[in-house]
């Protein structure tokens, strides 16, 4: 098993992609006791790359290895502070069982639709880097992703850390809708932030990834007057694409994304709500 | 060295309830089924195996987490908890406050139960039950088990 970034990244070069990268193991375990195939890959074991782990504060970024857990966020109260998304994000994941395992890193690879951890990240602009036996090439999240399970990661990389800029937030907004608070896969989920950069927007479980809405970004930036959720419509349905699927259907989260937007953002913009004076 | 998991077996060692212990394991077993079927430790149940209901939570490095979630391999130098370790007598509040029916969920709830009391700070920025979300009880309702852990930290009004 490795115990360096540089051994890990030769055996995943060597293997020729055969080998899964596996940190947490909280995604590719529940696997296991039903797909005999899931047991039987090869698995490339990080637990022993200590260089992968924790995460630091330089002056104008954030940067986690990607080892970083969950429960290592949730407990850092800088992060509360600056980057109350990743919190909130982190405490929606599972339960603590779940967050003291899983990691920042495991959670954008294993590019599931409804990744909570990737939905704080990509409102936060994160970059990614990815190690290969070449050297380290970098990719903004919002790019990472190509389709369902599809995203740049060439099969001798390893995602080793995630950048995230420091930035003075005005406004920061996590909501996760789930069958229940603790234990669920999201439904909707949407994350808005707002700094001297701009709004942003990503909404999870609404597309075959995790997508940034740059046209509801940009309704935000023109300040484009908003009488009710339902003029949020056109945009949502230019920026995502729901499915029909066993925990919800496209319509429901089209309207949930829309009431969920004019519901965070009417206190907050006075474009938004019935006070608008657009006519 | 990657590891397939039809490879033969590897050698760990880690600690379980303060001794230190080897263990030989197939690189795909889960440490649920180390510690019930190798180490004939049955406290830990497993419920859902899939870090679902909390059935089996045990402490590792002092943090708890799923044990159906755990390859075997990654406890190597580890301190592993189980509920063998706690003391009988110490769950009495959780008997008085009707947190237990089936029993099925208690080992992960007390497991979770003593790792909260241990950390109370965690409760500055925590609720009881937020920190109790990842055991699932299908019996008492939850209000039994938020109550007993409560009175167990002293803010209960029941003791």
């Amino acid at each position: 098993m490795p115990t360096s970034v540089s051994e890990a990244v030769s055996m995943l070069d060597t293997s020729r992609g055969k080998a899964l990268p596996i940190a947490g193991g909280t995604d590719l375990l529940a696997y296991w006791p039903e797909r005999l195939d899931a047991r039987d890959k090869t698995y490339l074991d990080l637990s022993g790359v200590d260089e992968l782990c924790g995460h630091t504060w330089t002056d104008d970024e954030l940067i986690m290895r990607a080892r970083t857990t969950f429960w290592e966020i949730v407990c850092d109260q800088r992060a509360t502070a600056e980057m109350r998304l990743l919190v909130e994000a982190a405490r929606t994941v599972g339960a603590i069982q779940i967050q003291t395992r899983g990691t920042w890193g495991g959670n954008i690879v294993n590019a599931s639709p409804a990744a909570d951890g990737v939905l704080a990240l990509m409102a936060l602009d994160a970059t990614l880097e990815l190690t290969g036996v070449e050297g380290t090439e970098e990719v903004q999240l919002d790019e990472f992703y190509l389709g369902y399970k599809q995203m740049k990661r060439r099969e001798d990389q390893l995602l080793t850390r995630i950048r995230i800029p420091r930035r003075a937030y005005t406004f920061q907004s996590f909501t996760k809708i789930g069958t229940r608070k603790a234990q669920a896969i999201t439904k909707v989920g949407l994350a808005i932030a707002k700094s001297d950069s701009g709004w942003r927007i990503a909404a999870n479980s609404m597309a075959p990834t995790v997508k940034r809405c740059p046209d509801l970004e940009r309704m935000l930036e023109d300040e484009t007057p908003i009488r009710n959720p339902t003029d949020f419509l056109p945009a949502i349905r230019a920026d995502v694409s729901p499915i029909d699927d066993i925990r919800s259907t496209a319509a429901y989260r089209e309207h949930v994304m829309a009431r969920v937007l004019f519901h965070e953002l009417a206190p907050l913009c006075p474009w938004v709500g019935a006070k608008s004076k657009s006519e | 060295m990657t590891m397939p998991a039809d490879q033969t077996q590897i050698e760990v060692p880690f600690t379980l309830n303060g001794s230190e212990i080897v263990v030989r394991v197939e690189p795909s077993e889960r440490l649920l089924d180390t510690l019930r079927y190798h180490l004939a430790m049955t406290g830990t149940k497993e419920g859902c195996g899939e870090g679902e209901c909390g059935a089996c939570t045990v402490n590792m490095n002092g943090l708890p987490v799923n044990s159906c979630l755990v390859p075997t391999y990654q406890a190597r130098g580890a301190e592993i908890e189980t509920i063998e370790s706690v003391q009988h007598g110490s769950v009495h509040p959780l008997h008085s406050t009707g947190a237990t029916q089936c029993g099925a969920c208690t080992p992960g709830v007390v497991m979770s139960a003593m790792w909260l009391l241990k950390n109370r700070d965690k409760l500055d920025t925590h609720t009881v039950r937020e920190l109790m979300a990842g055991n699932l009880c299908r019996c008492t309702g939850y209000d039994g088990i938020v109550n007993g852990v409560e009175s167990a930290l002293g803010l209960g009004s029941d003791e």
